[in-house]
């Protein structure tokens, strides 16, 4: 049995209504779970880029690269292993006021890459940027506060290896 | 209607002033060469009905009964013209009933655009009056599909719809018009579509494969080739025939490649598969090269993957490269138009002949012949056999017919028996299987290619899942020959249920009406047949007849088709009994 591991795809697409549907449909039809996904612009203008991320082995992650590709409006698709990346996640948590001034709260926020970004009466919100077991970490910290509110971004990637889109654009035109 | 290549107009630009969308539609449909689409009316696609009736002496629309009906005779259509065919209904129920259609289309990789009307665009989302979202629905199962809101999109996106079915491995397009599109005015312009920038239709050729795959094959000693419809789809079948008569390769079929190579040609080695040949299955296991040209190793080819010619070094020809390394690992794996390739690497490959290699071929074949085939085509038993009919329908055909086939024991006694000189004729549902193709498919391939003999054969429970294109037939006077095999059964089902569940016949059986008396009811000349001495003139007499003709033939109810290989087992453990 091959190993399973986790792959983020980047997926660069055309800008149209709709491929989101053709893209996920997918991971369903392998029965692929999507741990977590971002869609954006990308460093060219009009086209967008997807990131997906999904834990296979290396040659279901192969296949999903032809099948994905396959499709008419999507312009390549690159699948990285984690070594091969710079990734982050962002997350928002929203903490009752009268923690504000705990000590614990305060080291944590001198830790890593954490700000407050709003400070209300009633409730402050800590943003925090890392990797996922940072901000997993950083959660398992603050939930003994009563977290009002979390949220967690999907993974944003910046591969290593070039992507060379531009390239194939001019190719293709 | 008919001709070998696509009629396209130069990529010259029309133009017209202030047209409505739905006349744009049509000018859309002329402009891509097309003269005939299948289709059923209803609110949402009105205004394009109203102009096909002004255009009805430029643009044949056929009604079908059904719209999936309308879907399967422009697959019909497609597959013996090469041509994209296209079907159209309303929005809905409409759209909804062409999805199988799609689904099939797709497996198949068959060329055909599908056009459905929408409700206006400020009703969108709304659950209005025969909504349904169509392009969500059918995305899974369509090359590309697209929703048009504004009639200016009309041009643009019917041309990117044509170029995309037709191109590459070809495959169902969809285009959604909202009402208020079809009604809007615009200025019309048309310019055929050559690309699209996020689309490379056929992949570069990489002249090292060429060179990987010319040794491969001239240092087997014991090479196979399994092609599919890619040989057919890319018109490359003399180029095929050069490349294996040159080297000498035994060369068996997919169910869709049947017929692109002729059934008398001397290397034709004859089915690969659950229901295939038992030469060409067993000796999948003995190659030490294995050719896959065109096909895409689907499961009924290959049985269990854990044993599939591990022995062999495996090239692949393939257009479509998510398909290489999908099911079985190449070692080198040609990418491009099938044409291009082989045209290619012949001149690479050395002469050779491998008559000790090729004579196992026929040693396989003379067990099978005894075991099953004269048993198929001689019987000895009262009951006719659907073997026999076949063999019936070749002499009379002489090979020249095109031979449309449904779902099920029937189907892979079609394929198994069926002669054929010519290729485009084989039409059947292959990776989807869909009961209830095959009436309908015939309508269309008597239509796209009108001179030649078209036999439907069709089982009884297949035939009834789209009987109502009877009064397509009789309204639309397509004299089609339609043969039901009739063994008051889902007789593959039945099969199945008899070999691997202990004969427990849950609802397979079928009590059947009187099919001549339903043709009739449709003008239609109808026979039954239930005697062998009776079977040959009735044969004859449906082949001889100019119009429409019916032939039921009672056969024998609980037969069963070998060989076989059951599911989950290996290509070398194919079943004569
Ligand atoms: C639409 C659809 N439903 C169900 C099936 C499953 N199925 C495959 S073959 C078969 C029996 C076909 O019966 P019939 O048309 O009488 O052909 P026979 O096998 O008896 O020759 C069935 C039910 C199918 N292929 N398609
Ligand atoms: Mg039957």
């Amino acid at each position: 049995m091959e190993d399973i591991q986790k792959f983020t795809f980047s997926v660069y697409t055309e800008n149209n209504i709709g491929i989101l549907n053709r893209l996920s449909a997918i991971f369903l039809k392998r029965h692929f779970n999507i741990e977590s996904m971002t869609v954006s612009k990308s460093e060219i203008d009009d086209v967008h880029r997807f990131i997906f991320v999904v834990n296979i082995t290396k040659s279901q992650s192969d296949k999903l690269i032809g099948q994905l590709e396959k499709q008419i409006e999507v312009i390549r698709a690159y699948s990285h292993t984690e070594d091969e990346i710079i990734y982050q996640e962002t997350a928002l948590f929203k903490i009752s006021s009268k923690h504000l001034y705990d000590e614990d709260i305060q080291s944590r926020l001198k830790f890593k890459r954490a700000n407050i970004v709003a400070i209300t009466p009633h409730y402050f919100v800590i943003e925090a940027t890392g990797l996922k077991d940072e901000i997993d970490n950083m959660h398992d910290k603050l939930k003994p506060y009563g977290l009002l509110q979390f949220v967690r971004s999907g993974r944003i990637a910046i591969s290593r290896p070039k992507m060379a889109i531009s390239e194939l654009l001019k190719e293709y035109s | 209607m008919s001709t070998e290549t696509q009629t396209v107009k130069p990529t010259t630009t029309s133009k017209m002033v202030n047209i409505s969308g739905a006349e744009a539609v049509i000018k859309c449909l002329l402009e891509e060469g097309i003269d005939l689409i299948y289709g059923y009316p209803g609110g949402a696609i009105m205004p394009v009905y109203d102009e096909l009736y002004k255009y009805q002496d430029k643009l044949q629309h056929v009604l079908t009964r059904h719209e999936q009906g309308a879907t399967h005779a422009a697959q019909g259509y497609a597959r013996v013209t090469g041509k994209v065919g296209v079907a159209i209904a309303t929005s809905g129920p409409g759209a909804t009933n062409l999805v199988t259609g799609i689904a099939d289309a797709q497996i198949d990789s068959t060329p055909m655009v599908c056009i459905t009307g929408q409700v206006a665009k400020h009703l969108l989302g709304s659950d209005a009056f025969q909504e349904t979202d169509i392009i969500g629905i059918s995305m899974p199962v369509t090359k590309w599909s697209y929703q048009i809101t504004d009639a200016s999109e009309i041009p643009e996106i019917m041309a990117k719809a044509f170029y995309i079915a037709r191109s590459g491995r070809p495959g169902p397009v969809l285009i959604d018009i909202t009402k208020n599109a079809q009604f809007e005015k615009f200025d019309f312009e048309y310019k055929k579509c050559t690309s699209v920038r996020s689309y490379k239709a056929i992949p570069d050729i990489n002249d090292h494969a060429i060179n990987a795959a010319a040794e491969i094959i001239n240092e087997a000693k014991k090479p196979m080739i399994v092609f599919g419809q890619g040989v057919i789809l890319g018109k490359a079948e003399e180029e095929f025939k050069a490349l294996i008569e040159k080297a000498g390769i035994p060369s068996a079929w997919t169910i869709l490649g049947l017929s692109a190579l002729p059934t008398d040609h001397p290397l034709n080695v004859g089915m690969v598969g659950m229901h295939g040949n038992y030469g060409p299955n067993k000796l999948t296991n003995e190659c030490d090269a294995l050719i896959a040209i065109g096909m895409r190793f689907d499961d009924r080819v290959t049985g269990n993957l854990d044993f599939y010619a591990k022995q062999a070094k495996v090239v692949h020809f393939e257009i479509d490269p998510a398909e290489v390394d999908k099911n079985v690992k190449t070692d080198v794996a040609v990418l491009g138009d099938v044409k291009e390739t082989l045209a290619k690497i012949l001149p690479k490959i050395n002469k050779n002949s491998h008559s000790d290699w090729m004579q196992e071929f026929k040693d396989y074949m003379d067990i099978e012949y005894d075991k099953v085939i004269k048993d198929d085509l001689y019987p000895e038993k009262e009951g006719l056999t659907m073997g026999e009919v076949i063999k019936q329908i070749n002499e009379a055909s002489k090979g020249d017919a095109i031979i449309v086939s449904d779902v099920g024991q029937h189907q892979m006694i079609t394929c198994r028996y069926a002669k054929f000189n010519k290729s485009k004729s084989n039409v059947t549902s292959g990776g989807l299987g869909t009961m209830g193709f095959a009436l309908p498919a015939a309508i269309g391939a008597k239509m796209g290619q009108p001179d030649r003999e078209v036999v439907a054969i069709i089982g009884d429970g297949s035939y009834q899942m789209t009987i109502q294109e009877l009064g397509t037939i009789y309204q639309t006077k397509i004299p089609v020959k339609i043969v039901v095999l009739n063994n008051e059964f889902l007789g593959m089902v039945r099969q199945w249920q008899q070999l691997f569940f202990d004969k427990r016949y849950a609802s397979t059986e079928m009590i059947n009406p009187d099919f001549v008396t339903i043709a009739k009811g449709y003008h239609i000349e109808a026979e039954q047949v239930s005697k062998r001495e009776n079977l040959a003139s009735a044969v004859q007499r449906m082949m001889d007849s100019k119009d429409a003709f019916f032939l039921e033939v009672c056969v024998e109810k609980e037969g069963n088709v070998f060989p076989m290989i059951p599911s989950g087992a290996s290509v070398s453990d194919v079943r004569l009994s």
